[in-house]
């Protein structure tokens, strides 16, 4: 009989430890990441109940979070961010996990450099102290972000305690329009479903959409899961999966490979899996898509209307309102004109190199418009080395834009990258939360690398298909 | 670990949805090695730009139980939000649902998520703030919130609430008990094993 599990339950019954006396699952996690925010406590944790890593070697640490990307010299001027540097190098030290540190040419974002290093595979079981871990999904792995207390679970056992969610399958089919990125797919489906609706599920994103994206596209699908409110997204490995794979430093090789091959696409869900709910949507209806409010559903394409309050359920009307004031834009207005103060292209989302390539094939030939502030921020010093060799630096450089070092930056402003006061930001991250990036009442608008591109040239909010024509 | 069944205290209303963990701890608080001393900064940016805030309204400054919307805790899987929570004095958090990460944080800081349907929320909210400070009973055991004169029905998920309740909290020790399990797993999976078939 052929198995009629989808991927995720294939994985989730294979790294079955047992069942705990609270009922839940003891998942083992096959792959942990680490950095420098959540993890010195989980240390302290181990370090109280004299407790060691238990797989050393299935732990990878890097920094990314605090990093300043400008004046990297140590130590940093901020002595915090400094003081967890110094703990970060010390608790690997001791406790014998690798550190891929800022003079280490690996180093870059956790979600960045687990791929890219091919430590990212299908099938793995995957967790790391960030919301953001769903971006590993993309392989056909199960990504878990966990809290401080779960990062000292990994660390000394290996497993968490787990219980077992539902899988939702969310096809896209028929063909994005022109100027329509990975970006704006996942903005929309969280427009749609909504910031709550992934809580109890796992998302399965599938359908001819994604079979067509690159690995780095699927990334950033995965990689928003968490903000529909899903702890995690997967999409199914194919071909393209298996070819980004092929001669990583920490993919398999030789006859190994071939093995790891045949067994990652067996993996697969197939047809007839079973889900416990399934939903559709068309690519032709989504249009390249920016964020009007505090929260990544709040959403609307670039050539409509903010919507009315009245449109709303009357129990959501109060958030949106809220949202509107914060923001202060009025309902009913067009997105498109929008003032922004400063374009940030980075994150974990949105920071790999065709972001960047794409990026900047919309900024060649114009320049930032003065009254915007501009920064691309690389997802990894492998990134940043590769966008050099092809001179994209150049290009960003030319039109205004600043050209940093890897880290988290501006997403969430841990490092000196920060929105001042009131600033309206054009942002390729994952959070437009009050605050997020770094001013308390700073504006986010989060929209695709393109569309940051296109309106550090304009100074507004602006439809990047009109540099497409 | 000690059993978690009733918590008391009296109410904070904050009824609003979608609260991220951002607004419960700005990130610029995470830049330290420990939790201490982080509970004083819950919902800082919130608070300086909300002078009505009821974290720092005199009539719910004592609360332990906080009330909220929908969604509660999403975003960041930051430990830093239940911890400055907890370090604030909430003992407890009534919403009408919570993002997993977050409600897991809680429940391996000891700290009971409870669900109630929105409507008794509201009231719960308006019955605080007319009449603080409002003694509130989170009990697990009989599964309701009760307020003096009703007992409201409220939800959990039972693995959480019997691990709460049992003082079966402590999941590392958990964990750490089936060590032999946690080496025959790893030893069936292809990946650590050379993918030989």
């Amino acid at each position: 009989m052929s198995d009629t599990r989808n991927l995720f339950n294939k994985v989730w019954d294979l790294h079955t430890v047992g069942t705990l006396p609270s009922g839940q699952t003891q998942l083992f996690i096959g792959q942990h990441l680490i950095h420098e925010v959540t993890s010195p406590q989980a240390f302290e944790m181990l370090r109280d109940r004299k407790l060691k890593v238990m797989f050393p070697e299935r732990t990878l640490a890097t920094v990314d979070h605090i990093i300043p990307t400008d004046n990297q010299a140590r130590p940093f001027l901020d002595v915090l961010a400094e003081e967890m540097m110094s703990a970060i190098e010390k608790n690997c030290r001791e406790f014998g996990v690798t550190l891929l540190n800022i003079d280490d040419k690996r180093q870059g974002i956790v979600h960045v450099v687990g791929p890219e290093q091919g430590l990212t595979q299908p099938g793995i079981t995957l967790a790391c102290g960030d919301s953001h871990t769903s971006t590993h999904g993309a392989f056909g792995c199960i990504a878990f972000g966990i809290g401080t207390s779960q990062v000292a679970h990994v660390l000394a056992t290996q497993t968490l305690a787990m219980n077992r969610p539902k899988v939702r399958r969310i096809e896209v089919n028929g063909t994005l329009g022109t100027g329509v990125y990975a970006k704006d797919v996942v903005l929309y489906i969280i427009q749609k479903l909504g910031v709550e609706g992934g809580v109890g599920y796992a998302y399965e994103f599938a359908g001819d959409v994604f079979d067509r994206m690159s690995m780095e596209e699927r990334m950033t699908v995965c990689n928003m899961s968490i903000e529909g409110g899903a702890r995690c997204g997967y999409i199914n490995p194919d071909q393209t999966t298996v070819d980004y794979l092929r001669g990583r430093p920490l993919s398999p090789t030789g006859a190994a490979f071939d093995a790891a091959a045949k067994w990652w696409l067996s993996l697969a869900s197939a047809p007839g899996a079973q889900y416990d709910d399934v939903v559709k949507y068309n690519a032709a209806d989504i249009e390249p898509t920016v964020t009007w409010g505090i929260n990544p559903g709040q959403s609307v394409g670039v050539s409509e209307k903010l919507p009315t309050v009245a449109s709303f359920p009357a129990r959501d009307q109060v958030g949106v309102r809220e949202a509107l004031d914060f923001m202060e834009l009025k309902e009913g207005q067009p997105i498109a004109g929008l003032k922004i103060d400063v374009a940030f292209i980075g994150s974990c989302t949105n920071s790999r190199i065709s972001d960047l390539r794409e990026a900047a094939s919309i900024v060649k030939g114009h320049k930032v418009s003065s009254a915007v502030r501009a920064l691309v921020v690389p997802g990894s010093q492998l990134v940043r080395e590769q966008a050099e060799k092809e001179g994209l630096n150049k290009i960003f450089e030319e039109a205004g834009f600043e050209w940093r070092e890897a880290g988290c930056s501006m997403c969430l402003a841990m490092n000196p990258d920060k929105l001042k006061g009131r600033e309206v930001c054009a942002s390729s991250s994952n959070r437009n939360f009050k605050g997020r990036q770094g001013s308390p009442t700073g504006r986010t608008l989060l929209m695709s690398p393109a569309m940051v591109a296109a309106a550090a040239i304009r100074g507004a909010v602006t439809d990047v298909r009109q540099f497409k024509a | 670990m000690s059993k978690v069944q009733q918590v008391s205290g009296s109410g904070i209303p904050l009824f609003l949805d979608d609260i991220d963990t951002d607004r419960i701890i700005p990130a610029r608080y995470l830049r330290c090695v420990t939790f201490d001393g982080i509970g004083q900064y819950a919902f800082e940016d919130d608070r300086k730009q909300d002078p009505n805030h009821p974290f720092d309204d005199a009539k719910f400054k004592a609360g332990s139980i906080l009330v909220s919307g929908r969604n509660f805790g999403c975003g960041s899987s930051r430990e830093h939000a239940p911890q400055s929570l907890m370090r604030w004095g909430v003992k407890a958090v009534v919403a009408e649902s919570f993002a997993e990460i977050f409600f897991g944080n809680c429940t391996s800081l000891g700290i009971p998520c409870v669900t109630l349907p929105r409507a008794e929320l509201a009231k719960l909210c308006e019955q605080i703030k007319s009449n603080p400070p409002k003694l509130l009973t989170v009990d697990l055991v009989a599964q309701v919130v009760s307020t003096g004169n009703e007992s409201i029905p409220s939800q959990m998920p039972e693995s959480a609430r019997s691990a709460l309740t049992s003082g079966n909290w402590d999941f590392l020790a958990q964990l750490l008990d089936n060590k032999d399990a946690i080496r025959a797993t790893a030893g069936k999976l292809p990946y650590l094993n050379g993918f030989k078939s």
